[in-house]
């Protein structure tokens, strides 16, 4: 019997499917998770993971180049109109608007772009079922650790979000945190003291514990009196944080947020009282202190990837991936730079280009 | 299902427009900018009644039942409620706190020092740091404490007198190496701020929103 046109189209169209290249991580070859397809034959893991990076450094290269709106020739050429401008009086009064967008902060404007688009592409492959590889950082470990020894010693948990208020990146990080502490707390039946600063940081924090609790099937467990509002004043909140651990002897102090002055008498009276300390900031200049004087230290990024390592929630982990290829991006930038900066036969104008674009 | 989706679509909405004053030069985007900069400011001033309200509810409990430590709480309701009173008699009788007022006064006069002395512990906390820190346990902390040893002599007087060098060699220190390193790690907290930035305004991470 003659096969009619549709069935012969509908058989072809299945051999074109059966046939694509498939990719190592394609969730649809079932269990075993490495394909057989032709693409994977050829190619190893290792060697894919050097061509996506390849890739992002060329993608992100063609966006700066065609992002850049003054190349050598139009610079040549804008200093030449700029000093036949200057050696010819104004003929008449010109009426000048500034612009729509402001070009001082086109670079920005990329940076965010790119960093939006490399995001999505993470968010993409994490919802297709590939599994991102974290280093491990010891300070996020050591927090349940933390939490276990308060445990034992029938001890609180002392958590400070630091002394900036809500809005600031490094207060919302740590309440994300606290959220998976308190959760820890709750899990392994003990208590936390969180004193705040800020009336509005209060609030969230108790919103935060309160459904922690509840989330681990304790709401019974959860103390309001236990989430603490001291002062708005920097020292006296200070004095009242020392005074807490000092009386109530926990066994874990973790500071987790923006802090300044306050974190080496924060830090210094935590180790005289003998609690295992975590600390994590991105006030760079308090980081020394808290090396000096806590167990264990978050810096700057680690703390921000701190929720990332608790939740293991992919989106998330999708925005510490970008972040790591970013800054790929950005030393090969300082490299360039470097070597236009360093050599000076080469075209100083594309120097004067790659300053002005950054 | 409201209460859930409602902040988030205002968090991106609001996060939004507030990242396009940045790129922007539209009048009445930075009009509307400024309106809400000074709105978020009214309410961190109203919400200091929570604060209030919270002190008097953890403090009061344990005053009434003479729990542990009750007189230094009953100091503080004491101390936060006069320092109310006489700001709103001030305000009542003179209009104003600022100038030659006795909020004013009470407050470089008692509550100044105070800070001062909070501050200055700073001084022995430093020490006792220093003193556990700079031990030459391996060659890294070796390195640390010849360099930290060359920066504090050569930042004094004293420095200058021992050598004309150290003073150079501290400069050097601070402007090369320790420049160094601060720029990776503000480069990669900057990174960070943009990551948990754009997780924030996209809802991706919701902190603010009942322990999500």
């Amino acid at each position: 019997m003659k096969t009619s046109g549709r069935a012969r189209l509908t058989k072809a169209a299945d051999a074109l499917w059966h046939s694509r290249p498939r990719l190592c991580w394609d969730p649809s070859l079932g269990a075993q998770g490495r394909s057989r397809g032709r693409l994977c034959d050829k190619f190893t893991l290792r060697r894919h993971r050097r061509g996506r990076l390849c890739r992002s450094l060329i993608l992100f290269g063609v966006l700066s180049v065609f992002s850049l709106s003054r190349t050598p020739s139009a610079c040549a050429g804008e200093a030449r109109a700029q000093a036949e401008n200057e050696a010819t009086p104004a003929a008449a009064a010109v009426e000048t608007k500034a612009s729509f967008f402001k070009t001082e902060n086109k670079s920005v404007l990329v940076a965010i772009g790119v960093f939006a688009c490399v995001f999505f592409g993470f968010l993409v492959q994490s919802k297709r079922g590939k599994s991102f590889y974290l280093r491990k950082i010891a300070g996020i470990a050591a927090i349940e650790e933390a939490v276990g020894r308060a445990t034992e010693m029938g001890r609180p948990v002392v958590y400070v979000p630091g002394i900036n208020e809500i809005e600031d990146i490094q207060t919302l990080a740590s309440m994300a945190v606290l959220g998976h502490v308190s959760r820890m707390v709750a899990d392994y039946d003990s208590s936390i003291i969180v004193p705040t600063r800020s009336p509005i940081v209060l609030s969230v924090c108790e919103e935060t514990v309160k459904q922690s609790f509840a989330a681990a099937g304790r709401p019974d467990a959860y103390r309001p009196d236990n989430i603490r509002y001291l002062s708005g004043e920097q020292f006296a909140y200070t004095a009242g944080v020392d005074g807490i651990i000092m009386r109530e002897r926990p066994a874990a102090n973790i500071y987790l947020g923006g802090f300044f002055a306050e974190s080496l008498i924060l830090a210094e009276t935590g180790f005289s009282s003998g609690a295992i300390q975590v600390a994590g900031t991105a006030s760079i200049p308090q980081l020394p202190f808290f090396i000096t004087a806590c167990d264990y230290t978050l810096i700057a990024e680690e703390f921000y990837a701190a929720s990332a390592y608790l939740s293991r929630d992919p989106k998330v982990i999708s925005a510490i991936k970008t972040s790591d290829c970013l800054k790929v991006g950005i030393l090969a930038a300082l490299i360039v730079g470097l070597v236009l900066a360093s050599f000076p036969r080469i075209n100083p104008l594309w120097l004067a280009v790659f300053q002005g674009w950054f | 299902m409201l209460r859930d989706k409602a902040p988030v679509w205002i968090t991106f909405i609001v996060g939004a427009f507030m990242v396009s004053k940045f790129f922007l030069n539209v009048p009445q985007v930075t009009k509307v900018a400024g309106e809400l900069e000074q709105w978020c400011l009214i309410i961190v001033g109203i919400s200091i009644v929570l604060g209030v309200v919270n002190i008097l509810r953890v403090n009061l409990k344990v005053v009434a039942n003479r729990g542990r430590d009750w007189g230094y709480k009953l100091a503080l309701i004491v101390s936060m409620l006069g320092m109310t009173a006489v700001g709103i008699v001030e305000l009542i009788v003179r209009k104003s706190i600022a100038g030659e007022s006795v909020f004013q006064y009470l407050y470089r006069n008692v509550y100044t020092p105070l800070s001062a002395t909070m501050f200055s512990l700073l001084a022995f906390f430093i020490a006792s740091a220093a003193f556990r820190a700079f031990r030459a346990r391996n060659f890294r902390a070796a390195v640390l404490l010849v360099a930290g040893a060359i920066v504090m002599i050569g930042r004094v007087p004293l420095g200058a007198t021992i050598h004309p060098i150290l003073p150079k060699l501290a400069d050097w220190i601070m402007a090369y190496p320790n420049a160094a390193g601060q720029r990776g790690m503000v480069i990669g907290a900057a990174l960070g701020v943009v990551a948990t930035g754009l997780r924030v305004i996209f809802g991706i991470e919701r902190p603010y929103l009942r322990g999500n």
